[in-house]
Order: C-alpha cells, then sequence, then structure tokens
C-alpha cells in the first residue's frame, strides 16, 4: 500500500509573527521555517505503518518555493522513500493545493493520503477535505488513532465534546491531530541518507492544472492589544476586583 | 440574496453556535434559512424556527443524516447550493470537517474562522493562531465560510419561521461506529461565560480537582492548556487554544498555564483575563488584567472560599 503524505513550509511554531508595517502580510524574512507541525505527525503515522508492514511506501510532497526542498528532506529523513516537489513562488488557496495534489494523487494513486488537519499559518483546516472531495474519497479529519486492516480502515477523530471512531474503505483522506503519534527526531545517519533518496520537481504548467484567482487579500493587520494589567497582591484583592471593579462575579 | 446557515445540533438540541451563525448571517445581511440535517430532530427544528430573523428552515430528517457524516451531509448542501449566494456553518468539528468538501464541489475558496463581517463579500479572519488578522476579499459567486462563534453574539428566539422538508438523501462513503462524549453538569466550553482553565502547572490530572471546585463555585467551565493535555492530565476536548476550542467568556481565570501564543490564540478575546502563576516572568500576565504571582495550591482554595 502507497502512502501520499502532503506536506507545507511554515514558519517555526516557537517563532512569534509580525505584521508588515504596510499592512500587506506578516513579514516572513529570515524567520526559522520548519516542517507543519501537522504535517509532521502525518510523516511519522506514515513511517509507523511502513515499519509495521502495513505501508510499501511512503511519498512525501509539498508545494511552494524551492526551499520547500528542505521539508521534503526532513521528511525523508524521517523516513519518507522520496520526494516530490511542486515548484511555485505564488501564495495558492487551499483550493488550489488540493487541486494540485489531486493531480499527484491521479498519478500516484496512493491507497492513503495522510495529512495535517491545518497548518499554523493560514489556519485554514481546509485541504484534506477538498482533496478527499475531489478525489471522491471518504475522509476522516482529526484523527487521534488509525487502523488498518486490509482495505478497511478504521479512526477515531477528536471531535467537540469527545472522540467518535468512524470506518470506511480505502482509498481515503485522513488529517491528523496532535495527539496521534509523537514524532521521532531524524537520526544523523537518516538525515545524510535522505540527501541521497529521490526527489522530482514540477511545475504547475507541468501538471497541466489551471488555477483560478479566489481572493484579494486586501490588508493584513496586527491584533488590538490588550491593555496592561495589574498585579494583585492577594486572593482577596483579586475577589475584591472581580466583584467591584471588573463585576464579573 | 439568501444566505444558508448550516445548524450545529444533536439531534435532540439546537446548539447555541447555530444562533451565533444566523447572527454572522444578518451582519451580511439578506434572507437567511436554517439547514437541518439530522434523523427525529423534531425538537431542533423547532427551535430553529424561533431563531430571531430566520426566512425558513429547511429540514432533512433521515437516518442519512443522524450522524453528519461529511460526504453526503456536503452532497446534501450541494444540492441545494444553487438557492444562496452565501453558506455559513460554525467552525465546530461539524463545520470544518462538512464546509471544505462543499467549497471544492462548487469550486470556490473557503473562509475559516470569519470573526468580523466587513461587506457581502469581505470578512475578517485571523492568521497565524491570531497574531494577524486577514482581511480578506472573495471574488468567487459563492462565499462558503465557517464562522468563529466566540466573536458573535447569538440572536434571539422570538422568530416563527416555517419548516419546508427536503428530499435528497445521498449514501454516505463512510461509517459511523461509536461516539464518546464527556458527560459533564458543566456548562460547554463554548457557551459558558466563566471558564477555569489548568496548564501544566498543575501536576496531575488529580490536581485538576481544585480548579473543579472552583468552576463550580463560579457555574463556570472546566478548560485546559496543550501542556495539560499532552501530560494526560484531562482529555483534549477541554483544549483551549490555536488547535483546541477558541473561548470568549466574561471571566477566563488561566491557573498554572504559562500562556505559549498557541493558547492565547485560544481566549485573549475573553472580556476579563485572570492569571494565577508563580512565575512572575510567565507570559500570561502580559494579557492577564489581574495577575497573582502565587502558589495555585494555596491561591485557588482560598479563590474557592471567598466567592
Amino acid at each position: 500500500m502507497k502512502v501520499l503524505v502532503p506536506v507545507k513550509r511554515v514558519v517555526d511554531a516557537n517563532v512569534k509573527v509580525r505584521v508588515k508595517a504596510d499592512n500587506t502580510g506578516v513579514d516572513v524574512a529570515n524567520l526559522k521555517m520548519a516542517i507543519n507541525p501537522f504535517c509532521e505527525i502525518a510523516v511519522e503515522e506514515a513511517v509507523r505503518l511502513k515499519e509495521a508492514g502495513i505501508a510499501s511506501e511512503v511519498v512525501v510532497v509539498t508545494i511552494g518555493p524551492k526551499a520547500s526542498q528542505e521539508q521534503l528532506r526532513t521528511a525523508m529523513a524521517l523516513g519518507a522513500d522520496r520526494g516530490i516537489h511542486i515548484e511555485t513562488d505564488e501564495e495558492l488557496v487551499p483550493l488550489s493545493i488540493a487541486k494540485l495534489l489531486h493531480s499527484v494523487q491521479e498519478k500516484e494513486q496512493a491507497q492513503l493520503i495522510l495529512l495535517g488537519k491545518q497548518s499554523i499559518d493560514g489556519d485554514n483546516n481546509q485541504t484534506g477535505q477538498m482533496l478527499a472531495a475531489l478525489a471522491k474519497m471518504p475522509q476522516a479529519t482529526f484523527a487521534s488513532e488509525v487502523k488498518i486492516e486490509g482495505d478497511a480502515l478504521t479512526v477515531t477523530r477528536e471531535i467537540d465534546g469527545g472522540l467518535q471512531s468512524v470506518s470506511m474503505s480505502l482509498p481515503a483522506v485522513v488529517t491528523v491531530d496532535l495527539r496521534l503519534n509523537e514524532p521521532r527526531y531524524a537520526k544523523l545517519p537518516n538525515i545524510m541518507k535522505a540527501k541521497r533518496k529521490p526527489l522530482e520537481t514540477f511545475s504547475i504548467d507541468d501538471l497541466g492544472v489551471s488555477l483560478k484567482s479566489h481572493q484579494n487579500i486586501v490588508k493584513v493587520s496586527p491584533p488590538s492589544q490588550r491593555k496592561a494589567g495589574v498585579m494583585v497582591a492577594s486572593v482577596a484583592e483579586l475577589v475584591e476586583k472581580l466583584k467591584n471593579e471588573a463585576k464579573v462575579i | 440574496m439568501a444566505i444558508l446557515v448550516l445548524a450545529e445540533h444533536d439531534n435532540a438540541s439546537l446548539k447555541l453556535d447555530t444562533a451565533k451563525v444566523v447572527a454572522c448571517a444578518q451582519a451580511i445581511g439578506g434572507d437567511v434559512d436554517v439547514l437541518v440535517a439530522g434523523h427525529d430532530c423534531v425538537a431542533v427544528v423547532e427551535a430553529a424556527q424561533k431563531l430571531t430573523g430566520v426566512r425558513q428552515v429547511l429540514v432533512a430528517d433521515n437516518a442519512a443524516y443522524v450522524n453528519h457524516l461529511p460526504d453526503n451531509l456536503s452532497e446534501l448542501i450541494l444540492d441545494v447550493a444553487s438557492d444562496y449566494e452565501h453558506i455559513l456553518a460554525a467552525a465546530s468539528s461539524q463545520g470544518k470537517d462538512t464546509l471544505p468538501r462543499v467549497s471544492a464541489l462548487l469550486d470556490v475558496a473557503q473562509l475559516s474562522e470569519v470573526i468580523e463581517v466587513v461587506s457581502a463579500d469581505t470578512f475578517i479572519r485571523p492568521i497565524y493562531a491570531g497574531n494577524a488578522l486577514a482581511t480578506v476579499q472573495s471574488l468567487d459567486d459563492k462565499k462558503v465560510m465557517t464562522v468563529r462563534t466566540s466573536a458573535f453574539d447569538a440572536v434571539g428566539n422570538d422568530g416563527a419561521a416555517a419548516a419546508v422538508a427536503i428530499e435528497k438523501v445521498a449514501d454516505s462513503l463512510s461509517q459511523f461506529i461509536s461516539q464518546s462524549l464527556t458527560k459533564s453538569a458543566r456548562p460547554e466550553l463554548g457557551a459558558a461565560s466563566i471558564v477555569v482553565s489548568g496548564g501544566r502547572g498543575l501536576g496531575s490530572g488529580e490536581n485538576f480537582a481544585i480548579l473543579e471546585q472552583l468552576a463550580d463555585k463560579l457555574g463556570g467551565a472546566l478548560g485546559a492548556s496543550r501542556a495539560a493535555v499532552d501530560a494526560g492530565f484531562v482529555p483534549n476536548d477541554l483544549q483551549v487554544g490555536q488547535t483546541g476550542k477558541i473561548v470568549a467568556p466574561d471571566l477566563y481565570i488561566a491557573v498554572g498555564i504559562s500562556g505559549a501564543i498557541q493558547h492565547l490564540a485560544g481566549m485573549k478575546d475573553s472580556k476579563v483575563i485572570v492569571a494565577i502563576n508563580k512565575d512572575p516572568e510567565a507570559p500570561i500576565f502580559q494579557v492577564a488584567d489581574y495577575g497573582l504571582e502565587a502558589d495555585l495550591f494555596e491561591a485557588v482554595p482560598q479563590l474557592t472560599e471567598s466567592v
């Protein structure tokens, strides 16, 4: 069984971003970049499926600028077998990403597509569901447990208020949540080995996918800052403030 | 111009989220219809009919829709989509699961977690865990969007909309097996006016008992940081943050939470924030209206005593 894992290059989760002074976007120049944390969990799950003898090949794919190849190499150092890079400098909406991934899937014919549930930059939480719709596949979003027996897939999903278990036949799309697994650290020999793993590059034109313009970013602004609060010296003072000043209890 | 709102419910009762999404729809302007897809959900339909300002309630009452599986639910929405310029749902697990499928099938982009309506085609949504707000103009003929319900006040219940049955039944590609929802007498996180949240500082799941006592005394909900969830202290459905629940209660009490940006993303729009932490350098104090540098194991029981 082949597993396809789309991954995204994002600003590292520990970096606090700033809005550009001209309000055209977020300033990402010279910031530390990383593989999106949810995508990393998807890669880890795919690699574990391979180690368990369920998956035969793990293919990672990314869409983005030249530098996104670093994230493909990271994924291959974690255990993915090969990488596909669709090179573009354009900022694409999730629907366009899903169309490009659909085109890759038509060629790869993976039985399972594992993705992060959202990227921590756009916070859209759309790509996996859109890809499933385009590929006419069932989906299981926000997975905290994935079980595969033959072509039967059972997924535990994290939903509002608890957990839900669903089943479906492969091929299917699964988007992963934080508690699915804890990704390993890449070992140095594996990082070296990943440099020699196959990596194909395509342009959007190569894939023959025509994309539309869907949105216009009017501006990007910083959120309003909370006014500075006060430190209180005791629980008694806190209760007094909450009752008489804030009037919330 | 008409707007369709996907109802949020468990077949027994309509969730308050729906009334908040209707409020967002009214801010856009136009006729607002609510779609109730479920099974044996008469009480839900009746509650939706009462929502202020709703024109009609579309009802797909069929066993196929009882568990809100995303593929047939999106087919159902697609079937009525031609009548609407906007299709809205709460940014809940159901809305997030279903609406992107609808968008893709309509070949339009989706706007996620809308917090403000600028005009009928322009909306504000947070990006980068709320560290930036993007004003986005949709160029598509249909606007499909999920709504961050904590940003809108629920409409009232003095309406009397007609209910209209729709017949479309689609088979699902996936099957529901089971569901386990956390049962609690406390209010839901998203709907509570007071939230008491704990972090890694609590040290163990057992120690959350002191927060439960405070939450119960205040009639509030219980929440947690991702660190507390990852440490196994409490289940994930209590998580407040970028990837958990987004809340904006009147009072948010953060106990033993350092205040990572991912957590702040989930609670910084609360009206009043209280932080109790023994580390004076904890970033949570920078967003707190009232900070108390103290040992939580002494301060929280005291607080429970005195409120």
